[in-house]
């Protein structure tokens, strides 16, 4: 039997001891089998498993005298046994506690594998050369070779636990009942599998307000993403025409609404467009434009069309700044050359600007829509979704997908349906981005 | 008479434009100095003019509380982040390695995964770790959220600094530690000013993290605690909520002029490379 195989095998039954007795490297491999000793340490120190084997417990059950690692296992796939407050079991805490043990086990087994492969290829390179590296030589080896692991490994912890944790929580969510007739630790959340989807499609009430929600969503992301862009590519071609006076000027007024806080600008908005108190409603009357307060966002039409001209206000000045961008870098040759083919300023605009502005801001314009799509801020922050549908399931007219999520997570605690719609959600603007990003040059050249 | 008639309406255009877009900013700057303290009374332009709700923001409120919170959490999330966002983009731009697409590809679906949707895990896992009601709890999560949206962004720009400057340096015997620092850093400027500025901004007018995870006035961020003035509230606190929105939209603003250059560099650096 060769020496790799050999190695190989005796690591995959004691970590590092292929690396000690087959490679001589007595240091690495010490260090290798003192991590399997810590992880396994921590389950026979956490749990009662040598009593167990010992005989000394009679009725053994995982909850009371399992480990760390078999103890969070158990609470993942039960999610608790007995409710209560006292003594009982909180499914939430055992659920995340299990993910978080599954994710440890995960790096575990991946680093298991990887102490197989080593051994394997420490073997086989003595087979081959005849030669033993030393752990010293080794070390120099890998700070080079695996320099960026190194550097990288606790920024990917860091992220497993802050952000990967998370979104797998909100993920198996929905694959519970974890709503507000199941809150631990009075209750106990159990796995139901998939029949919060079918609910979401099934049930009448549900469905009906998904699908509208979901069809505003869409107009909303479209008109709102159009209507800026379009206005400042508008707006930069005018600051850029010759005949403007003033330009920098004019251009440092045009860009506030980019640059004043976001939520400050809302806010304001909110307040000054108040149907009941905003003094623009009254100052409409004062002026006798009309003679009822407009009730720019309690109306189910005019809250829309309210909150489209608000994120118009918003949005057009980035879109502006970027497109003077662009328009500063065209070739003016390219224009002389087309006026003297006789193309009047509309050609000219159809035939080269457009395009070339278009193909240099398309990724911004996509990124921009489905940011639009999830554009949390503005819907919640000017009407929160109001003015409430009666024939919606606890959502308003304004609602985009997102909002009515954070309201039932916030407000109803339905976490399990929100959880549903998350998935739905991120699949909507994952597909988006991922097919903008394939089509940008910065993916192509990793 | 042509041209007399373009440049009118071109001129026409833009100062209409302005007009737009100065009349709610003139209004919350009056406002902030309007006598009455409601939003029913407080007429466009209002008839008398005083300094009281500034007064009032700083004595009434804890608005100098919350400002310290955010200025101390957004200093340190420039930091951090920054930091943390290029060391990762600088190893995915310089080294080859195995997973290394797999690991890009992974940020980016990362950053699609709207962040506040996954708070209720987030809430325990700070319940768990004692860290819910702590302002500095904020940095951990942004700075290391800042990770997946920024590293596309700022390997993109790295991948512009040509790689036979590192080489360079390696012959003549440098770490990779020491050219990351000594070399790339400092070369790589408008991207940090970027990403610190961007990084800097988040924490004013982050609404959602703050009002989960800092329970207690004390502990507020500006956001949460101007909201918390005006909802439902208008009638008593507007004028000062008022006065709040400008003493913070006047740095953010005045900063965000300065530093758009760098921005609309940033953005379209990382939109479209060609």
């Amino acid at each position: 039997m060769n020496k790799g195989i050999k190695a190989a095998i005796l690591s995959a039954l004691v970590w590092g001891s292929g690396q000690i007795l087959v490679g001589r490297q007595r240091i690495k491999g010490l260090m290798i089998f003192l991590i399997q000793a810590l992880c396994v340490g921590i389950e026979l120190y956490t749990g009662y498993w040598i009593e167990y084997l010992m005989g000394k417990v009679p009725h053994f059950n995982l909850k009371i005298y399992g480990g760390y690692f078999t103890k969070a296992l158990w609470g993942f796939v039960t999610l608790g046994e007995t409710p209560g407050a006292r003594n009982g079991d909180h499914s939430i805490v055992l659920l995340i506690n299990g993910i978080i043990a599954i994710l440890l086990l995960v790096l575990i087994l991946a680093f298991y594998i990887w102490n197989i492969i080593d051994a394997y290829h420490t073997g086989k390179r003595i087979d081959e050369t005849g030669r033993y590296i030393s752990s010293k030589e080794y070390l120099q080896h890998v700070t080079s070779k695996f320099f960026p692991y190194l550097i990288l490994t606790p920024i990917i912890i860091g992220i497993l636990f802050i952000v990967v944790m998370p979104i797998l929580f909100s993920f198996i969510t929905a694959f519970t009942n974890y709503n507000k007739n199941h809150l631990p630790p009075a209750n106990l959340v159990d796995w139901v599998g998939i029949s919060n989807f079918v609910k979401l499609f099934k049930v009448p009430v549900w469905s009906s307000t998904f699908f509208s929600i979901l069809g505003w969503n869409i107009i909303w992301a479209v008109v709102a993403t159009f209507s800026t862009y379009f206005l400042g590519m508008f707006q930069a071609i005018i600051i850029n025409s010759k005949y403007a006076k003033f330009k920098s000027f004019f251009r440092a007024i045009l860009i506030l609404p980019w640059a004043i806080p976001q939520l400050i600008t809302l806010l304001v908005f909110k307040n000054l467009l108040n149907g009941q108190f905003g003094p623009v409603a009254q100052m409409l009357i004062d002026i006798g434009l009309t003679d009822y307060k407009i009730p720019f966002l309690s109306d189910p039409f005019i809250a829309k069309i309210t909150i489209i001209m608000v994120n118009l206000w918003l949005g057009f000045p980035m879109f502006m700044v970027m497109i003077q961008g662009v328009l500063a870098n065209i070739d003016t040759g390219l224009y002389e050359a087309a006026r003297i083919d006789g193309a009047n300023s509309l050609q000219i605009f159809r035939g080269i600007t457009f395009p070339l502005v278009f193909k240099a801001t398309a990724p911004l314009f996509i990124m921009n829509l489905a940011s639009n799509f999830n554009g949390f801020g503005i819907i919640y922050f000017l009407t929160e979704g109001k003015p409430v549908n009666p024939n919606y399931h606890l959502a308003g007219d304004t609602d985009i997908l997102i909002s009515w999520i954070y309201k039932l997570t916030l407000n109803e605690r339905m976490y399990d349906m929100a959880a549903v719609m998350c998935i739905i959600l991120f699949i909507v603007v994952g597909v988006a981005s991922f097919y903008n990003f394939k089509h940008t040059q910065s993916f192509k050249e990793v | 008479m042509k041209k007399w008639i373009k440049m009118v309406l071109v001129n026409l255009e833009l100062i209409i434009m302005s007009i737009i877009v100065i009349v709610p900013v003139i209004w919350v700057v009056l406002s902030s100095f309007n006598t009455s303290t409601s939003l029913a009374t407080s007429s466009l332009i209002p008839k008398d003019l005083t300094f009281n709700n500034y007064v009032e923001l700083f004595t009434k409120t804890k608005f100098a509380t919350w400002f310290i919170n955010t200025f101390t959490i957004a200093c340190l999330n420039a930091v951090v982040a920054v930091l943390l966002v290029l060391i990762t983009a600088w190893v995915l731009s310089r080294f080859n390695f195995k997973g290394k697409k797999a690991g890009l590809m992974t940020l980016l679906i990362l950053s699609m995964f709207p962040s506040f949707l996954s708070m209720t895990a987030i809430y325990s896992l700070f319940v768990a770790l004692g860290l819910i009601g702590k302002p500095l709890s904020l940095v951990i999560l942004y700075a290391i959220g800042a990770v997946p949206y920024n590293v596309w962004l700022v390997k993109g720009y790295l991948d512009g600094i040509s790689i036979s400057i590192d080489e360079a340096a390696y012959i003549d015997g440098s770490s990779k530690l020491n050219t990351f620092f000594k070399i790339i850093l400092p070369m790589s400027k408008p991207i940090i000013v970027y990403c610190a500025v961007s990084q800097f901004m988040f924490p004013w007018m982050d609404y959602i993290l703050p009002n989960l995870i800092l329970t207690g006035e004390k502990n507020y961020t500006v956001a949460v605690g101007l909201y918390s003035l005006i909802t439902g509230k208008e009638n008593s606190y507007f004028t000062i909520f008022a006065a709040g929105a400008v003493v913070i939209a006047i740095p953010i603003t005045i900063l965000f002029l300065i530093f758009q250059r760098y921005l609309a560099q940033g953005i379209s650096a990382g939109a479209s490379k060609e």
